[in-house]
């Protein structure tokens, strides 16, 4: 019997969506097991949160407000203290689990499985399967310590659905962590678009360096995703030379995603790039050469100019 | 300025798609392919050579790297200790260790002694190895220690002779910036590799690094030369007297089922739209 507590990922007062997959994996994990599961919701804006977060079915939803930004020696400690109850402690992979979680395993000397696709239950015993090597490989991987820390990927598991009841909220102590002095805080830029999340969006747009400008992806690019109502996702060579934020790198080191329809434009398909792309389920690839390495994972290629093919492209999709 | 930087052999990232499995599943085969210095390293040895040196001055050193890596003594972790050694840091340590005993906490054990024995300012690592893909390891290290760690570093200015750092770090929502004081611990982003990354208060703020695409610098004929003089020192986990021991424990590993049907070649913008329509219904 496993019991499971989910660490919530708050972005300006509201639990992020990464949340909801985290509360798949832990129900899978405390219904594979007969355990139960709940909910902690800590930052700024941790009590509104555990409110909207009371709705998911949790045991009860602990909740510790700490005011200022988020810094992971800020938020450790007190994790790990209410970790103490549980076997399992359980988050998103996102930039904010990846990096949080690892120091809650520290502090209660636990293995971390980390980005994991699938919960594995035999007989009560736990497993997990994570993609390793940019995803050439899945390892299939047990923690052998008291308490067992995971982090998921948000593209493999289903946000969980609200289910109608009301947990009971509790509030936790915060515990001070020394080390916390070392690290100000200093501010957060959160980059905003009126276009549905990366890693949530049906339909991702991405291009790649054969862009050459951010004119191109504005000119280009965004009239396609806007038609489609798609999100927008680049390589990492078009965010490295500034055409796009950072945050819309689709990869190994960016975001993965796994759409019903991919459309990578102008991206080769380097090995990291296909890392965050290939569980999408159908991908077309727009680019002028055909032995592009991108054709190893497409479903429909158009060999042709993308400066020609988009734009007809953009319009062919709004006459639908 | 002294900062470890640990560096990790991989099989080859670029051609990942060509691992294997054995038969029984229990261990991933890399036959075939060339070892690597993980690129991650690469990157936060880049970043930390950046931060021990005057670029304006033909990159003279003024604080000093030690790499340290982990694994089988053998020609493969030589040669990717004196790379990094070609590239510009002053010395090596190999602890030797079979891969099956180590996971990320037991790396962190390990770099825990190498730590409280070296009392180095700053520990730059990868945030992730390019084979295991944990992202665990540096955060682990820092909370044995006592110590911050900034995760996805992608710009770093120095301040107060480096006692306190000003960094920017990648978030999936944006970008936080923090002041850390040392020691400390920093993993890196993609965005290191940028021209203007790092600033330590020697080499002028205004200077721009020439622009690197995938990994960190070449090492110049004069660095390979050097290199092979540079101590590489060799010493054991229980020379180190650690003797933690893993918490993961890998029970298969399988490749991932091909993608299934061929790719289709479109004849036309027109022939693209009517697939996706009707056939693969996705728009
Ligand atoms: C450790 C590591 C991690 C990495 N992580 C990531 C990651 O997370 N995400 C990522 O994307 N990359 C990542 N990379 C980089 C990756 O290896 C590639 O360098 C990068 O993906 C290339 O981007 P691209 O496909 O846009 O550019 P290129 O490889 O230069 O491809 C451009 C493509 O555009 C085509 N093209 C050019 N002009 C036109 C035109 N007019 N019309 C149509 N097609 C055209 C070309 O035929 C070519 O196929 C990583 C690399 C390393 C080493």
């Amino acid at each position: 019997m496993a019991n499971v507590l989910v660490v919530a990922e708050l972005l300006e007062g509201k639990a992020r969506k990464t949340t909801l997959c985290a509360v798949t994996a832990a129900k899978q994990i405390a219904e594979g097991t007969g355990g139960s599961f709940d909910l902690l919701s800590i930052g700024e804006g941790a009590g509104a949160a555990a409110d909207e977060l009371a709705g998911y079915g949790a045991g009860k939803v602990l909740k510790a407000e700490i005011a200022g930004g988020y810094v992971c020696e800020k938020y450790a400690a007190t994790v790990a203290e209410a970790g103490k109850d549980y076997d399992v402690i359980i988050a998103c992979a996102s930039a904010y689990g990846k990096d949080l979680l690892p120091r809650v395993a520290a502090k209660l000397d636990a293995g971390v499985a980390s980005d994991i696709s699938a919960v594995n239950v035999d007989g009560g015993k736990l497993s997990y399967t994570r993609p390793m090597y940019a995803g050439n490989v899945k390892g299939t991987v047990e923690i052998t310590s008291d308490k067992q820390v995971v982090t998921v990927r948000q593209s493999e598991f289903d946000a969980a659905q609200a289910s109608g009841g009301t947990s009971p909220v509790e509030d936790i102590a915060v515990t001070n962590d020394p080390v916390a002095d070392k690290v100000e805080f200093v501010g957060v830029e959160v980059v905003k678009s009126e276009r549905p999340d990366l890693s949530e969006a049906d339909i991702v747009v991405s291009g790649g360096r054969a862009l050459k400008s951010s004119e191109n992806f504005t000119n280009v690019i965004e009239p396609l995703v806007d038609a489609l109502g798609a999100a927008m996702g680049a390589s990492r060579a078009a965010c490295d030379a500034g055409y796009v934020a950072a945050e819309l790198q689709v990869g190994q080191t960016g975001k993965v995603v796994a759409p019903k329809l991919y459309i990578a434009i102008g991206i080769s398909g380097a090995i990291q790039h296909l890392a965050g792309m290939k569980g999408s389920k159908t991908i077309v690839a727009i680019n002028k050469d055909k032995e592009a390495p991108i054709a190893q994972v497409a479903d429909y290629f158009l060999v042709a100019d993308l400066f020609d093919a988009v734009p007809a492209l953009t319009e062919a999709v709004k006459s639908l | 300025m002294k900062i470890l930087v640990p560096i990790k052999r991989v099989a080859d990232p670029d051609n990942a798609s060509k691992l294997k499995v054995s038969g029984d599943g229990t261990a991933v085969t890399s036959e075939g392919l060339e070892w690597k210095m993980n690129p991650f390293d690469d990157w936060s040895l880049e970043a930390a050579l950046r931060l021990t040196e005057n670029a304006a001055e033909k990159n003279a050193r003024v604080g000093e790297v030690v790499l340290v890596s982990i694994g089988p003594n053998d020609e493969h972790t030589q040669r990717i200790i004196r790379e990094g050694l070609a590239k510009g840091a002053e010395r090596g340590i190999l602890v030797e260790a079979e891969d099956g005993s180590l996971d990320s906490g037991v790396v962190a054990a390990i770099l825990k002694a190498l730590v409280d024995k070296e009392s180095p300012d700053l520990v730059v690592m990868g945030k992730q190895a390019a084979d295991g893909d944990s992202n665990v390891a540096g955060t682990v290290l820092a909370d044995k220690l006592g110590w911050p760690v900034i995760n996805y570093a992608m710009k770093i200015k120095t301040n107060d002779d480096g006692k306190t750092l000003e960094v920017q770090r990648e978030l999936d929502t944006g970008v936080a910036t923090v002041k850390v004081t040392g020691p400390a611990i920093l993993t890196t982003s993609d965005r290191i590799l940028q021209t203007d990354s790092v600033k330590n208060g020697v080499t002028p703020d205004d200077h721009q690094y020439a622009k690197l695409e995938v990994g960190g610098r070449y090492a110049s004929l004069k660095g390979i030369m050097q290199a092979k003089k540079k101590p590489i020192d060799t010493t054991s986990v229980a020379d180190l007297g650690v003797d933690a021991g893993k918490t993961l424990n890998y029970t298969k590993f399988e490749l991932p089922p091909a993608r299934s049907g061929e790719t289709t070649f479109v004849e036309d913008v027109a022939d693209l739209v009517d697939k996706l329509h009707n056939t693969a219904k996705v728009i």
